[in-house]
């Protein structure tokens, strides 16, 4: 196991003015080659203008077991999303 | 010789050089040691392919004998084929293959990049889309050389043994012949020799950084591209590469 290369997350943007999406993982010994194997196994098929990668143990991820405190007190929030307002008929389709 | 023998033997020899390494590359799928690099080289090795079917194609149309690309292919025997020797040569261990590949990348993209420039519309435009994907190639695998040459003690030894084993089939690629002289006049190509400096000054600085020592030697196994000779090597490839088109003839699917 000590003599595998690190694992790489891999973020494409699919065309200008999309944001970079999180296509899948790698494994590459540094930054560039994992940039080059990003290229090779994720945009042969002309799916990307931009490639981003991130060392894997550099994200911090919530954790799953947090849930409920995290997620569950926006559930009965309802007044945070807009529906409250009449919209005059001259802003036309929002 | 005609101007038209001389653009038929030229194209021959672009379009067996990324044939027959193309094969060789493939050689590697579902064996690389990683899954990425599995990947990447049959990614090269399509793309050297899909580059042979546009050299090959316009071989064929001069040639003018009612033959495909893919006749050219299948159907020559090995006497008649015109890839550099260094193509040929067994993929050994990873270091090997990727240094073979690193040398034919250096000269394929120099190469590729004067082609740009040809006075042949036909051989511009095959060289535009090609050397694109040459100049990747090169990226890689120099940076692979690089990587494995200054790694640790085992692939640096391996490193340098793939080197020293093939050095002597980088010469192949600057000999000239009255071919290159017909076509270097009309502007079709550059003189293979006059290449020689510009890869030179590429392989120093990558071999350098991957600390790896140039073999002291000039010395120049031939016959690849003349087809005067050829090694053991490329019959054994071709019987695997063509027993399907032997054994079924004009089999399609």
């Amino acid at each position: 196991m000590k003599n595998e290369w690190p694992l790489w997350e891999v973020f494409i943007r699919g065309q200008h003015g999309l944001s970079h999406r999180h296509v899948g993982s790698l494994h590459a010994p540094d930054a560039e080659m994992a940039i080059k194997n990003a290229r090779d196994v994720y945009t042969r098929r002309n799916e990307g203008v931009s490639i981003w990668v991130v060392e894997a143990n550099q994200i911090s991820a919530s954790s799953p077991s947090d849930k409920g405190p995290l997620y569950e007190p926006s559930e009965s929030k309802v007044y945070r999303h807009p529906t409250f307002f009449d919209i005059p008929d001259e802003v036309g389709a929002m | 010789m005609t101007f038209d023998a001389a653009m038929y033997q030229f194209l021959l020899r672009m379009g067996d050089n990324t044939l027959i390494l193309g094969h060789r590359v493939s050689e590697w799928c579902g064996h690389a040691p990683v899954l990425e690099e599995d990947i990447a080289l049959a990614n090269t090795a399509l793309d050297l392919i899909g580059q042979t079917q546009m050299w090959l194609g316009l071989a064929a149309e001069i040639e003018d004998k009612g033959q495909s690309a893919d006749d050219l292919a299948f159907l020559r025997d090995a006497w008649d084929f015109r890839n550099l020797l260094l193509c040929e040569i067994p993929n050994e261990d990873f270091g090997r293959t990727l240094m073979r590949q690193f040398l034919f990348d250096t000269w394929h993209s120099i190469q590729l990049g004067h082609l740009t420039k040809s006075s042949d519309e036909r051989v511009a435009a095959i060289a535009a889309k090609a050397s694109k994907e040459a100049a990747y190639h090169l990226e890689r695998s120099a940076d692979t050389v690089v990587g494995l040459g200054d790694g640790t003690e085992e692939s640096h030894n391996r490193m340098q043994a793939a080197l020293d084993y093939l050095w002597p089939y980088v010469g192949e690629m600057f000999q000239s012949d009255d071919v290159d002289v017909v076509l270097a006049k009309a502007g079709v190509a550059p003189d293979p020799a006059s290449l020689r400096e510009e890869y030179d000054a590429v392989l120093l600085r990558v071999l350098s950084e991957a600390t790896l020592t140039i073999p002291d030697s000039r010395f120049a196994h031939k016959g690849g591209r003349s087809g005067a000779m050829h090694t053991e090597h490329l019959g054994h490839l071709l019987t695997q590469m063509q027993w399907l088109q032997r054994a079924y003839p004009g089999c399609q699917w």
